[in-house]
């Protein structure tokens, strides 16, 4: 039997939103249990709260968020409820999602895009 | 060129310095970013607020390390260009330990020498210690916790939120020690004055020429050193309450001034023929009696009738009753949390020490008597032995004596002095016996009075007749 995983991660644009209260849109992937994708959905909040997404969270029955800075509050309320969290993620949603899946994504961890180098060594 | 070349300042000094010994030493936040708003340093200071590292937040967008409100909402660097002014936004941010603080943040552009953007700078200010001391304050003009149970202080709770939303003139009386600047202020706070200046001046303090210019402000060039103009208090006050304490150590002279501003609210600065018209709220204050005073002809009749539309007195604490234990808890709570003792209560031969005191410095001296207590006592109990000493003196000279220095304008009635008989030898006992009877006669028996006479509060008298079996009937 497959057992599924429900992930949800705040967003701001393509980034990881960089706060858990103030995040209006949300990503919820659902994912097999060797990592597969098997759905995707985008949830805009009516209104940025960080309660709301609490309930949001309990109701959709999510097992794991991924959020940049969370009150301890909520941090406490999401573990509390059996939720991982893993907060203070910084970087794309894609990598986080990457990491998710590959078993190694921590709280903290800041994900940086692989740059590309311009002629005179700077970033671009 | 390697990073620490990079970061080095040319040119203030005969040879360049580093930049970041120079920003960690600043005790504000420092984000120094790029034209993209990618992080390029940050100081000691913000590493700290943040709980990022230079190594973590460095080529970093800036929300993703500042995490405020203002990055997610309306960031204003965005419309920031080499003309802008720099922008000062109060928000708050939550940093790595999952602490949200709230933070103030001002925000600038740096231009290179040719005058084209280069970056921006921020600063950031954490307001946790200010936002404390905010509390505290709260707490202690706080209308809510000025604390009692008794009669006096009950009415005086339920009169004091009607008379803040008037503009009406009011004279707090009452001993030193007692509350009048806290209430004072806590009219100010409950009024619709709040948002404007509380502005307090005693009256006491500050001799007559120098109080005249204090209070009503001066034209340059009016006396010997009158150099700038000077708004004065009255001025100051503009919009919001001013607050004029020992209102009874005012000078004659400017008694007449004061009256003549109640009269026309407008203030003439000394050597100034324009007036200012003020809109000021007055509240005055004064542990002597006005009405002695205008008897005394020290005190003009017809100020007091323009101060005294609305008087609040505020009782002494003995004559409160079990007030003195409400305050005696209220702040051995607060002094334990402040000094972080693990003290509980206080002991039973402590308090009845404290409960049989007089105190004639009022709440102001029970504070100072908890917290010395509080200072004193490691653990557990207060004890005895942690009050200070000068209790136990009055305790077994008799408690009004500490009355008889009292001033001489003071708002109780006239002691009692025992007749001390020299027939057959006496027990302490039979002499306080004696004493409370007297008292009581005085009184033509009513307890509040006696209690009054002898400098006690009611509980204390009524403990003590009951222990020498004196029946109040």
């Amino acid at each position: 039997m497959t057992v599924e995983q429900k992930i949800l991660i705040t967003l701001y644009g393509d980034q990881v939103a960089p706060r858990f209260d103030l995040a209006t849109e949300v990503q919820i992937l659902q994912l097999a249990d060797d990592g597969r994708l098997m759905e995707e959905k985008t949830v805009v909040l009516p209104r940025a709260s960080a309660e709301q997404l609490c309930h949001l969270v309990l109701v959709e029955k999510i097992r794991a968020v991924i959020c940049g800075g969370i009150e301890d509050e909520y941090y406490k309320y999401l573990t509390w409820k059996n939720v991982r969290v893993f907060d203070s993620v910084i970087g794309s949603c894609k990598a986080a999602v990457k990491r998710f899946r590959s078993e190694t994504l921590r709280s903290g961890d800041i994900l940086r895009e692989p740059v590309a180098r311009g002629k005179n060594g700077t970033e671009s | 060129m390697n990073a620490s070349q990079e970061l080095q300042i040319k040119g203030l000094f005969p040879f360049p310095i580093d930049l970041p010994s120079l920003t960690d030493e600043i005790p504000l936040g420092l984000v120094v970013l790029d034209t993209d708003r990618r992080i390029v340093l940050i100081n000691r200071a913000f590493e700290a607020i943040s709980g990022f590292s230079m190594g973590d937040a460095s080529g970093l967008l800036c929300f993703n390390i500042l995490r405020s409100q203002l990055c997610v909402q309306k960031c204003p660097l965005k419309e920031m260009d080499v003309n802008s002014e720099a922008v000062c936004i109060e928000t708050d941010m939550i940093n790595r330990e999952r602490e949200r603080i709230p933070v103030l943040i001002n925000l600038s552009p740096i231009k290179d020498t040719q005058g084209k953007l280069t970056g921006f700078l921020e600063t950031v200010e954490d307001l946790r210690p200010l936002k404390e001391v905010d509390a505290k304050t709260q707490q202690a003009y706080g209308f809510r916790h000025i604390i009692g149970r008794s009669q006096e202080m009950t009415r005086l709770f339920k009169t004091v939120p009607l008379v803040a939303q008037t503009d009406s003139a009011v004279l707090i009386t009452g001993e030193t020690g007692t509350g009048k600047d806290m209430l004072a202020e806590a009219i100010h706070q409950a009024s619709n004055r709040s948002k404007g200046p509380f502005v307090k001046i005693n009256c006491g303090a500050l001799p007559e020429t120098l109080l005249e210019s204090e209070l009503f402000g001066h034209q340059k060039g009016a006396f010997t050193g009158a150099v700038e103009n000077k708004p004065g208090r009255f001025r100051l006050a503009h919009n919001g309450t001013l607050y004029l304490t020992e209102v009874g150590d005012l000078p004659l002279a400017l008694q007449v001034k004061l009256l003549t501003f109640l009269d026309d609210k407008v203030v003439y600065p000394l050597g100034s023929t324009k007036g200012f018209q003020a809109n000021v709220r007055v509240v005055t204050a004064t542990h002597r009696n006005l009405e002695m005073m205008v008897k005394e002809r020290t005190f003009r009749e017809d100020l007091m009738f323009r101060l005294n539309v609305v008087r609040l007195h505020l009782p002494p604490l003995r004559e409160r009753g079990d007030d003195i234990r409400l305050i005696l808890d209220h702040f051995l709570n607060i002094f334990a949390s402040r000094f972080r003792k693990d003290i509980k209560k206080i002991s039973k031969k402590a308090l009845q020490i404290l409960l049989d005191y007089s105190f004639p410095g009022n709440v102001r001296e029970l504070r100072n008597i908890v917290e010395y207590a509080v200072n004193i006592c490691p653990k557990g109990h207060i004890q005895p032995a942690h009050l200070p000493a000068y209790l136990m003196d009055s305790k077994s000279q008799n408690a009004p004596s500490a009355l008889d220095e009292a001033e001489p304008s003071d708002w109780s009635t006239s002691r009692i002095r025992p007749t001390i008989e020299t027939g057959e030898p006496k027990t302490w006992a039979s002499m306080e016996r004696d004493i409370i009877m007297a008292a009581l006669v005085k009184a033509g028996g009513r307890r509040n009075r006696a209690a009054d006479i002898l400098g006690w509060g009611r509980s204390t008298l009524w403990r003590k007749m009951k222990q020498y079996k004196i029946d109040g009937q």
